[in-house]
């Protein structure tokens, strides 16, 4: 067994040389941020994740949650940690300070919100859901569901959820059906089933908050026609005290592959003549509100990406430092050694260390991004900002959690037949793994997104400048002089030529052949993450290369190799990702729907 | 009442240690450091004593390089009020570190030290006593338990086999053993604000102490490698082999 230590020494690397920490912690509002007490955060956070959270993470899996008659009790230890976890602040950390959270920038709360989710993804959703809601109420709620709910979300004495999803909509939510009537006193009666709530019941909080989109009477069909509703557990009182139990209930908790340790409810709405509900902002806005939370959800399911394959990595490594398993093809000595020592276990090793800095980088960079367009003074600066962050948000999301599935899968492979075995633990992070590529979103509604609104959509403008960008500095390494730095600049010069070709071809055929363009969108989320994940790398190299003498030299060192590693091995994949968009549709479309 | 609590920056639990190759000592270079168990204890209890009304001021010390200002800072997001760092790169040993504290103590004037009863890098388990010499202070060391009261401590102490409680008149110097409290976790809220808390830094000259250490380490090396077990077949195998090869009976 392994125990979780944060990564603070990489997360701080991300933070100042990508995310640009040093300008982050200048920008207005962030005047009580600096750089040692980032340092200080991180250092406390890491000691709660790994002594606190990690060690949950097996119970849940193995106990999972139990439903009795709407009732859900979380498995040992959950609510105790919970509490804990509130108490000490870290619950509402990356709310603003008005609602007694902590202000602090995305950037410092991203690599906080990471170790929960390496700890336990599934004790981290409840907060992601919680704060999930706390911003759509703050952002659009009137100043009264603000003063009733907020504080005491923050705080986390209530939580929260999102209610998207029904049985016939979940990528689709035009599709939704749930159903909101006016009382006649400003209130509305909520009914309708929603399915997949994650945290839609539990024992650790006095109240749950959840967000529910529905449709009001007279709303037009579609999209256009969904407003998005506050119905709490519990109604507050005028007082703020805890009054009747509302007209909802948890049907039922489904059984699944990973994530055991929180419950994901079918929630059941207005069984009795409707759950009382509060309309948040304008009627017929919901799905518009929840798109103004999409970047944050998006990044932070992302960065779940990122903490499992931090997680499964540092799981393999202790495995590999401790089994001896044959000599060492090469080595002289003939002893049998830890199975690190041969090359294979070090290439499943490698690859998973540079997949998981590397999406590092990229959620670190998209953070940096997302505090600069919220508070940067300067408006243009502010406005380039928001592009790229627009541009990458799904390739986080996307890229991020596919990436997470290699990774965790060769943590199984590294530990051998115990990789198999439960108890080992490796098999856990997999299986947790595996539904973050659909949940918030799929991979391919990620690629959609990626491929219309944020690149054809705009003439690839904003694929266009990143391209340049990342290009300056394949300039900059070449003319480094320094020998590894140049063949990174090589491998990246390839990924650029593979991204900017795909670009065009998807540009010239995106409304001339929209399904052949479809057709490639997700090599096309995979082909951009791996050029700029290349990018990030090739420049954590570089200021890796002006380090290598000072105390924490081997750092640096491997900092390099890894940056190499993924030149070598990664990058290339960007030729063949490139070839499948721009001549591979035809096969994708080619079989009549009978001939499957 | 004042409440002085040294705070020792040792390499943390959680690392395995690994002897220098010359074999000069351990290698500290890219180790990640943290507060030394028992001294977060001390700083723990200070803080209840403070929160329960009997102490007025908990002031951390700690002894060392630059960077055990991290570790002050630690000791104020549990609730230190503030910290003084003796800033020198000397490698302190414990009757330098017990001079040093004796000067704060003559200055800072704390009716309890409340120290750790033993740093985990050297395990030396002097400080407290030494300083509790040079100031001519009772002391109570290996506590499980601490009552304050009216000029006077009562201190529950492990002992072999069993629990010895002694009452010690202030100022003294206590020392704190693993039972004694479970320190809490660092709020959020409090790890921002021990930025702001006042941090002094003094070298060991404005002290007037010498630190030159005046012990010399002559070798530091790792524990022999235990030897593979192996099975006896029976009871009289064990014995025989206890009495002639491992020779304990
Ligand atoms: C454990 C868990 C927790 C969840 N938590 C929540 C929650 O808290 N709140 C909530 O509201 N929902 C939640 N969900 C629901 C989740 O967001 C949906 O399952 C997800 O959006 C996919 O919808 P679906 O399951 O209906 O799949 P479908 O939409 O039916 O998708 C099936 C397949 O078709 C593909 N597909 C569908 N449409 C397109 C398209 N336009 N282009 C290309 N491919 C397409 C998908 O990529 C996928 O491969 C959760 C789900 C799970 C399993």
């Amino acid at each position: 067994m392994s125990t979780y230590v944060a990564p603070v020494k990489d997360m701080l690397f991300a933070m100042n040389e990508l995310a640009g920490l040093q300008e982050i912690v200048g920008l207005p509002g962030n005047e009580d941020v600096s750089s040692d007490l980032v340092e200080a955060i991180l250092d406390e956070a890491g000691k709660f994740a790994s002594e606190v959270v990690d060690p949950l993470n097996k119970v849940g899996d193995k106990q999972g949650n139990k439903w009795n008659n709407g009732v859900v009790t979380t498995a040992d230890g959950f609510k105790e940690a919970y509490a804990t976890f509130c108490e000490t602040g870290w619950n509402g950390m990356p709310a603003s300070t008005e609602f007694g959270g902590q202000g602090l920038p995305v950037t410092v709360s991203t690599a906080v919100l990471e170790m929960w989710k390496s700890a336990s993804i599934s004790f981290s959703l409840c907060q992601m859901l919680t704060l999930g809601a706390v911003e759509a109420i703050a952002h659009h709620g009137s100043d009264e569901l603000k003063a009733t709910f907020l504080p005491n979300m923050v705080s986390g004495k209530w939580t929260g959820t999102m209610n998207l999803t029904e049985p016939q909509a979940g990528s689709d939510l035009a599709a939704i059906r749930s159903k909101a009537e006016p009382r006649g006193d400003g209130s509305y009666a909520i009914s309708g089933t929603k399915i997949f709530i994650t945290w839609g019941e539990h024992d650790m909080a006095e109240n749950i908050i959840h967000l529910v989109l529905a449709r009001l009477p007279d709303a037009p069909p579609g999209v256009k026609g969904i407003s998005l509703f506050i119905a709490p557990k519990f109604l507050v009182n005028a007082d703020g005290s805890l009054g009747e139990r509302n007209d909802l209930i948890c049907a039922s908790i489904e059984h699944k592959m990973g994530i055991h340790g929180s419950a994901t409810a079918v929630m059941s709405f207005g069984d009795n003549g409707g759950a009382i509900g509060y309309l948040v902002g304008e009627p017929n806005r919901g799905l518009e509100y929840m798109f103004t939370m999409m970047n944050h959800a998006r990044l932070n399911v992302g960065l779940e990406g990122v903490g499992v394959s931090e997680r499964s990595y540092q799981h393999a490594l202790a495995y590999a430092r401790e089994r001896i398993q044959g000599k060492i093809i090469g080595d002289k000595s003939g002893e049998k050694k830890p199975i690190l020592h041969h090359p294979d276990v070090r290439r499943m090793l490698m690859d998973m260390k540079s997949r998981t800095e590397a999406g590092r980088a990229i959620a670190y960079y998209v953070a940096g991004c997302m505090d600069r367009a919220h508070s940067h003074p300067d408006a243009d600066v502010r406005a380039a900002n928001q592009r790229r962050l627009e541009l990458l948000t799904p390739v986080v999301k996307g890229w991020c959690t596919e990436n997470a599935q290699g990774i965790t899968w060769n943590g199984v492979q590294v530990h051998g037949g115990m990789g198999f075995i439960e108890e080992t633990g490796a098999a856990q992070y997999m299986r947790d793994a595996r539904i973050i590529t659909i949940y918030e979103g799929t991979t391919a509604i990620q690629a959609n997104d990626l491929i219309g609104r944020k690149t054809a959509k705009e003439g690839g403008k904003s694929m266009q400048q990143l391209l340049a960008d990342i290009a300056e500095t394949g300039s900059a390494l070449r003319a480094s002089g320094n020998a590894q730095l140049k063949a990174i600049a090589e491998a990246l010069g390839d990924g650029i030529a593979a991204l900017d070709e795909a670009t065009n071809w998807l540009i010239a055929n995106y409304d001339a052949n929209p399904q052949a363009a479809a057709a490639g969108s997700v090599p096309f989320l995979k082909l951009t993450g791996i050029v700029v994940g290349g990018w990030l790398m090739a420049r954590s190299a570089a200021v890796a290369a002006e380090r290598l003498d000072a105390a924490d030299g081997d750092f640096y060192k491997a900092k390099i190799a890894t940056a190499s590693y993924f030149a070598q091995h990664v990058i290339p994949e960007a030729n063949s990702y490139r070839d499948a968009i721009v001549g591979g549709a035809e096969s994708v479309l080619a079989l009549e729907e009978a001939l499957f | 009442m004042k409440i002085l609590v040294p705070v020792k920056r040792v390499v943390d639990y959680n690392v395995k240690v690994r002897v220098k190759s010359d074999g000069s000592g351990v290698d500290t270079a890219n180790v990640k450091m943290s507060m030394n168990p028992f001294d977060e204890i001390a700083v723990e209890e200070a803080v209840r004593l403070k929160e329960a009304g009997v102490a007025t001021e908990v002031v951390a010390v700690s002894c060392g390089v630059g960077a055990c200002q991290e570790t002050l800072r630690t000791a104020m997001a549990i609730g230190a009020d503030r910290g003084i760092l003796v800033e020198t790169d000397v490698d302190l040993q414990p009757l330098a570190v017990a001079k040093l504290l004796k000067a704060l103590c003559d200055k800072e004037q704390p009716q309890v030290v409340i120290c750790g009863k033993q740093a985990i890098d050297d395990d030396a388990n002097q400080t407290g006593q030494m300083l509790s010499a040079l100031m001519g202070w009772p002391q109570a060391t290996f506590a499980s338990k601490v009552a304050v009261s009216a000029g006077k401590a009562t201190v529950t102490r492990e002992i072999d086999g069993g629990l010895e409680t002694l009452e010690i008149s202030l100022p003294a110097v206590v020392s704190t053993d693993l039972r004694l409290n479970e320190p809490r976790y660092a709020t959020l809220p409090n790890i921002m604000k021990a930025k702001k808390k006042p941090l002094e830094t003094v070298k060991p000259a404005d002290l007037g102490v010498d630190v030159t250490p005046r012990l010399t380490t002559i070798k530091v090396a790792e524990p022999a490698k235990r030897s593979a077990g192996v099975m006896v077949a029976d009871v009289a195998q064990l014995v025989e082999k206890l009495k002639n090869e491992a020779k304990v009976l």
